[in-house]
């Protein structure tokens, strides 16, 4: 089984190696016949970025675009381009992993290449994903981590040193960071039955301590505000591999609604990408119906959360009835809430009636 | 009542009490104020000769003098007509007598500049003047000094001298007091100014400290003469008119009008003598002086007389000016220089010419810090003062939107302004600047414009070639990177070759070079 797991993986990271040459053999050709070399990928300038109601999820239309080095304006990103692959091949056969910042940080010293920002690295590596249709976590690309899981999930290992060992994600107490190692791991057994995403981390350790996981069966997520992408890949495969629900728990404000939106119909910015969102997952608060039902404590929305709520619900992710009323219950009552505010009604409030009852309730 | 004792004074006198009308006010100054007016006087002489000038100018320290400021000896040498013996004392000893009181274009009009550079010396120094000169015959050495309060020379010697090598011209030399330091400046810039309109010049000059500034002749040839001409009816005044009244021979003032205006036939003189209310037949000597100043006014205002003629007027000429400009400013073949002369145009009846010039490219940029430097010119003479009270600094600063001809306000730009006629319209005695005539004005806006519309099709294409060379660098700099990598990423030894490829890119390049190089020309906007 192990076995099978581990090359499993080292296929998966073969035929990803074999892209990236391929990519090499192209440009390579290109110059070869004379030709200035040229990459087509799909366009992801805001117009072709299309909600796609059947996948509940944004994708890319059908609109190409060529990068072209006979273009003055392209031929810096193709060459940025060009070394990035080569980086990511690198990074593939080295067996190693790096981070966007580290990406950045990689090209410093390479003339001509170098990026101005982390921005432009980044926007380097998506288009290198949109080119080759790969997610940058198989170039072993991957975000700083900051997310952090807890529960009953057995995990077994396939980065260097650690192939085959298995581990159980109760072992440690603060939750097990999301890093690259957790996210090319294999998921191999679970007595949950079913996820709980928490925006907060303060939150997050609150669940833990009061054993919220067994109280509720639950994998245990925290996502530290706007979740990563290989938070929500793992979102995504607990629900889909392992036929897990997955529930949402936000602060009751605009920024709050949109990271649970996020995690259940993906954003705008990895269109180009599919298996990050989970459109099973459910929000299940903090509502703005729940401010009224619990007398939670409030603050004033501020005029940009106004603003904001008002374009979440122009989005066509918002369509539905529960997301319509909720945001139109915020601005009635133009009130917002945090998580933190059940604490008025004691520190395991929140984990002995309101859970409960917003479980029961759906 | 207090008793008020009148008194006649006489011109050296006025001058020597107001010396700042002719630009004396103050020891550095002073020394600028007599080199310009001696060497003026220099290159009008040589003009006449029709031959090119030599001109050499030496300026030795004698002594510090208690003030602060050095009496210096001043020489200046030329190959003129030189004076003939007999007017030498006269010339350089009193004041307003001269050759320059015709009607042609001249540069100093005064007919003083020389006398009163000897007499600012003298009264600084009270040492007499040597002048030697020859118009081909014997040399004569004068000794001499003015007597400021009669207005006339008083000799101390006269020598007369083989002329075994047959050389003509003159040289002056006299003692002033001074500061050289303080008007080194701008005692440079007027000579190289100076050789920038005057070509066919060869100037020297040896400063105090003993350096040696060559400003060498980069041509032999030399512009026309200006022909004297009759005045202008408009451009007359009341004195001059009842002159002409006194001295005619006319015996009828439409023969009278004919005989000493310019442009004035039968029919003009008839119908603007009874536009004047004046009687054709009448004799001038029966002119009341009312009638007289009745005339010089309809004059004025009487619109059919043709217009002045500009041949009494000596522009510099485009290929001339061209070549003063490259040799001064030090421009290079690729560098920008258009050259616009104007047609003759007239201001209150006096004839006048605008010739301007911009240079522009990268031997401007290295002697500049950015930004419009101006050069003015007046009947071939530098102004190096006031230029923002100026009629150029106005055109340059106001009516001229730079930024239609791609100028930004740190563009290197040199722009040369020369206005000829027969007045100049300055606007003070001491003639430091032009006034803004509203024809002179608008003339000198028309040349920079034109000369403007050739710089934009310059920059435009430096822009341009700029951008191109930008471009093949960029090439250059990614196309090598990109064949790395992809070997690299494909596992291959060696790079592909994108020497072809850079090939493609470049091949534009030497066209767009080769036009840069050649000055656009506006066909049929020159005038």
């Amino acid at each position: 089984m192990s076995d099978k797991i581990v090359s499993d993986a080292e296929k998966q990271r073969e035929s990803v190696e074999l892209y990236l040459k391929q990519l090499g053999n192209i440009i390579y050709e290109q110059i070869e016949n004379r030709e200035f070399p040229w990459i087509m990928m799909q366009s992801r300038s805001t117009d072709n970025i299309i909600y796609d109601p059947d996948l509940r999820q944004y994708v890319l239309g059908d609109r190409m675009i060529r990068r072209h080095s006979r273009n003055i304006r392209h031929i810096r990103p193709f060459t940025q381009l060009v070394w990035t692959a080569w980086f990511a091949r690198e990074l593939l056969r080295l067996r190693k992993t790096s981070t966007l910042r580290e990406v950045y940080y990689s090209a410093r010293g390479q003339r001509d290449i170098e990026f101005k920002n982390q921005a432009e690295s980044d926007n380097i590596i998506t288009d290198l994903e949109t080119a080759l249709n790969t997610p940058r976590e198989e170039f072993n690309i991957f975000p700083e981590e900051r997310s952090a899981i807890f529960g009953d999930l057995t995990i077994e290992y396939t980065v260097p040193g650690y192939e085959g060992k298995r581990m159980n994600l109760t072992e440690h107490p603060d939750g097990v960071m999301i890093g690259p190692a957790l996210t090319s791991s294999k998921f191999v057994e679970t007595s949950a039955d079913k996820v709980l995403v928490i925006e907060k981390g303060a939150m997050f350790t609150r669940l833990v301590e009061e054993q919220a996981h067994e109280q509720f069966n639950a994998i245990l997520i925290h996502t530290a505000g706007q979740s990563p992408r290989s938070t929500r890949s793992i979102i995504h495969r607990l629900n889909r591999d392992h036929g897990l629900p997955v529930y949402i728990f936000t602060d009751g404000d605009p920024w709050g609604v949109h990271i649970a939106m996020v995690i259940i119909s993906g954003s705008a910015n990895a269109a180009h990408l599919r298996g990050l969102a989970t459109p099973e997952a459910k929000w299940i608060g903090v509502w703005a119906t729940d401010i009224i039902k619990y007398k939670l404590p409030t603050e004033n929305l501020t005029d940009y959360d106004v603003k904001r709520l008002k374009e979440l619900t122009a989005d066509p992710r918002y369509k539905e009835e529960l997301w319509q009323r909720e945001i139109a219950t915020f601005l009635k009552i133009g009130k917002k809430a945090e998580l933190e505010a059940f604490s008025r009604y004691g520190l395991t409030y929140i984990v002995d009636e309101y859970l409960p009852a917003k479980l029961e309730g759906l | 009542m207090t008793e008020v004792e009148y008194q006649s004074i006489s011109p050296s006198d006025f001058f020597y009490r107001n010396r700042e009308i002719a630009g004396f006010s103050n020891p550095s100054r002073a020394i600028y104020a007599a080199v310009r007016e001696l060497v003026e006087n220099s290159l009008d002489a040589c003009e006449a000769r029709r031959v090119p000038p030599n001109i050499y100018l030496r300026i030795t320290e004698v002594a510090a003098s208690e003030t602060g400021s050095s009496i210096y000896t001043l020489r200046i040498e030329d190959n003129g007509t030189g004076v003939p013996a007999e007017h030498i004392p006269h010339c350089f000893g009193q004041v307003f007598y001269g050759s320059k009181y015709t009607l042609k274009q001249a540069r100093g009009t005064f007919g003083l500049g020389g006398t009163i550079t000897i007499l600012y010396g003298q009264i600084t120094t009270h040492k007499p003047v040597r002048i030697t000169s020859s118009t081909g015959g014997d040399i004569h050495e004068y000794e001499m000094m003015i007597d400021i309060e009669h207005n006339r020379p008083l000799i101390l010697k006269h020598t007369v001298l083989d002329n075994k090598k047959g050389w003509r011209g003159t040289a002056v030399e006299l003692q002033l007091e001074g500061d050289y330091s303080r008007s080194r400046y701008r005692l440079y810039e007027y000579l190289k100014q100076t050789a920038m309109v005057n070509p066919y010049a060869d100037i020297t000059f040896v400063d105090p400290r003993g350096r040696l500034y060559r400003f060498k002749r980069a041509t032999e040839q030399m512009p026309p003469l200006p022909k004297p001409v009759k005045p202008h009816p408009h451009g007359i005044d009341v004195e001059t008119f009842r002159r002409l009244v006194a001295i005619t021979k006319a015996r009828s003032m439409k023969a009278f009008m004919m005989e000493h205006f310019q442009g004035v036939g039968p029919t003009t003189a008839e119908k603007f003598l009874r536009a004047a209310k004046i009687n054709p037949k009448a004799k001038p000597s029966s002119l009341k002086p009312e009638d007289i100043v009745r005339l010089v006014r309809a004059a004025r205002e009487f619109n059919d007389f043709i217009r002045p003629d500009p041949s009494c007027l000596s522009p510099i000429g485009v290929e001339l000016l061209e070549t003063g400009i490259r040799k001064e400013l030090n421009l290079r073949e690729d560098d920008f220089l258009k050259v616009v002369q104007r047609k003759p145009a007239t201001y209150l009846g006096f004839p006048f010419i605008v010739e301007a010039a911009i240079a522009h490219g990268k031997s401007i940029a290295k002697q500049s810090r950015g930004g419009i430097t101006i050069y003015r010119f007046a009947n071939r003479i530098p102004l190096l003062f006031d230029e923002s009270s100026g009629v150029v600094w106005k055109v340059v600063n106001r009516n001229i939107n730079w930024a239609t001809y791609k100028v930004s306000s740190d563009t290197p730009l040199v722009v040369v302004v020369h206005v000829c006629s027969t007045k100049i319209p300055y606007k003070t005695v001491g003639k430091e600047y032009m006034a803004d005539q509203p024809e002179v004005e608008r003339e000198i806006t028309n040349a920079l414009r034109s000369a403007a519309r050739s710089l934009r099709l310059y920059i435009a294409r430096s822009i341009r070639l700029a951008h191109e060379k930008r471009r093949l660098n960029i090439f250059g700099k990614y196309l090598p990177k990109i064949a790395e990598f992809s070997a690299k990423l494909s596992d291959r030894e060696e790079p592909p070759d994108v020497r072809p490829l850079l090939a493609a890119v470049s091949a534009s390049l030497p066209e767009v070079e080769k036009k840069i190089s050649e000055v656009p020309q506006i066909v049929g906007q020159d005038s």
